[in-house]
């Protein structure tokens, strides 16, 4: 059958969500698509508190806002079709899915893309035997399915997912024997560190993973030293004992449903690579399709609610459920937050790319 | 990178396969495909493009950012034809 919406958004992580509550609760029709059997995107498996200041939800878990979201979803009477996967978008506006083992047509006046993320690769030797994950699939299987990846982890990656799932990994009764990175220094916050550290986890800088091996299965881990430009350093390899080896090296974001779209790509490293050109109302150049969230630039839950809210303000805008005058107020309000966001060390470099992102945008738009 | 080191999981192509691929030409990631089929089977290339990519970027020495990410199409997952043939009225 052909459904009929105002808006249709791919995605009921926190962007999509957030974007959903904000175009419902100014009266605008929605459906929300996610192919997972639970709506919350990553939110439902981050068991640790947020950082920030008060209004961005300072201590609360991150499951926490996904329940608060999904409250919110049905009370505004939201239609979220979970195991619903989005498999095309074509052009019009119209969306392929699959639901209940049949295909379906969706036919939208907006449509708001919030794929989130993929889990960067790294290929070595052994990388492709049982064991290799990443550390949000690892993630995934602890929180979620409640079933131990391993016993004895090597995570590379020191960034805050590598951190935090370590930690999580300890909680769960797991040992984590080595932390390792490529930079001299901690890639993620030092709360998150100190509390490994604390724990005794031995943590390995300027290091990198040479090869996982064994027997059908990951049964030892090579790492050795590294100098200029991540190369190995001779005879600085040490074996570890090993069962698991959980990659968490970055996050790039989802972009194949977009591609099909026709909207422009640009790439900025510090986004997670290649990234959909977007306006600050989080436009794309095919100006019927909005971003926000992970896919629209690799950030955190926090921003990929407040981008979720601009989406949804804007798309509210031009369908003209807002007015103008409400709409710049309340972007005013978002964007403020936004900025909080995007301060210190980390935030601001998020913050200079999203800039730039919005820049690239600018320049084709006068073209 | 070791020639043997597989690149594509879903379609068993190696670091040498890509190299190669190259060497015959291919700039892209679309390219490589075609003459490999990295990134064609069921994971439609969401694992290997970024690898891919990293070996272009080694044999070429083109930029990322000269490079465009390659082309999609549906389905982006598994979907049985008897149900994509089925569906719509």
């Amino acid at each position: 059958m052909i459904y009929n919406t105002q808006v249709a958004i791919i995605g009921a992580g926190p962007a999509g969500l957030s974007a959903a509550i904000e175009i419902a609760k100014d009266g605008g029709q929605v459906m929300v698509f996610d192919e997972n059997d639970r709506p919350g995107g990553q939110l439902f498996k981050q068991i640790h508190k947020f950082f920030g200041s008060e209004h961005h939800g300072a201590g609360i878990r991150g499951f926490r806002f996904g329940e608060k979201m999904l409250e919110d979803c049905r009370n505004l009477g939201v239609d979220i079709r979970l195991n619903t996967v989005v498999y095309g978008m074509f052009p019009d506006n119209e969306l392929g899915i699959v639901e209940n083992g049949k295909s379906h047509t969706v036919k939208a006046e907006r449509i708001i893309v919030a794929t989130g993320a993929t889990e960067k690769p790294l290929a070595f030797p052994g990388w492709d035997l049982p064991g290799v994950m990443g550390a949000g699939a690892a993630q995934t299987m602890m929180n979620i399915n409640r079933v131990q990846p391993g016993n004895r982890i090597v995570m590379i990656g020191s960034g805050n997912v590598g951190l935090v799932v370590s930690y999580q990994l300890l909680q769960a009764g797991m040992d984590v024997v080595a932390l390792v990175e490529g930079l001299p220094k901690v890639n993620g916050y030092d709360v998150h560190a100190n509390k490994l550290k604390r724990q005794g986890v031995p943590f390995y800088m300027s290091h990198t993973i040479v090869e996982a091996k064994g027997n059908g299965k990951v049964e030892e881990v090579v790492i050795a030293e590294v100098g200029p430009r991540f190369a190995v350093k001779e005879g600085t390899e040490k074996v570890i004992k090993a069962d698991t080896v959980c990659l968490a090296v970055g996050l790039m974001p989802s972009l194949e449903l977009l591609r099909m779209s026709g909207a422009a790509f640009t790439h900025i490293p510090a986004m997670g690579g290649y990234v959909p050109m977007h306006s600050k109302n989080m436009q794309t150049t095919n100006s019927g399709i909005y971003v926000a969230g992970d896919v629209a630039g690799i950030e955190e839950a926090s921003t990929a609610m407040e981008e979720g809210k601009l989406a949804g303000i804007a798309v509210c805008k031009e369908l003209g459920i807002l007015d103008e005058a409400d709409a710049l107020k309340r972007e005013a309000e978002v964007n403020e937050r936004i900025s909080e966001l995007r301060i210190g060390s980390h935030g601001e470099k998020r913050r200079e790319a999203k800039d730039e992102i919005i820049r690239r945008y600018d320049s084709w738009k006068e073209k | 990178m070791n020639d043997d080191t597989i690149i594509c999981r879903c379609e068993e192509l190696t670091v040498g396969d890509i190299r190669r691929a190259c060497r015959q030409g291919a700039t892209t990631v679309d390219g490589v495909k075609r003459v490999t089929r990295a990134g064609k089977g069921l994971c439609q290339g969401r694992t290997c493009r970024a690898l891919v990519e990293q070996i272009i970027v080694q044999e070429t020495g083109r930029s990322l950012s000269d490079m465009d990410y390659p082309n999609t199409r549906p389905p982006v997952r598994p979907v049985k034809m008897s149900i994509l043939k089925g569906g719509d009225e």
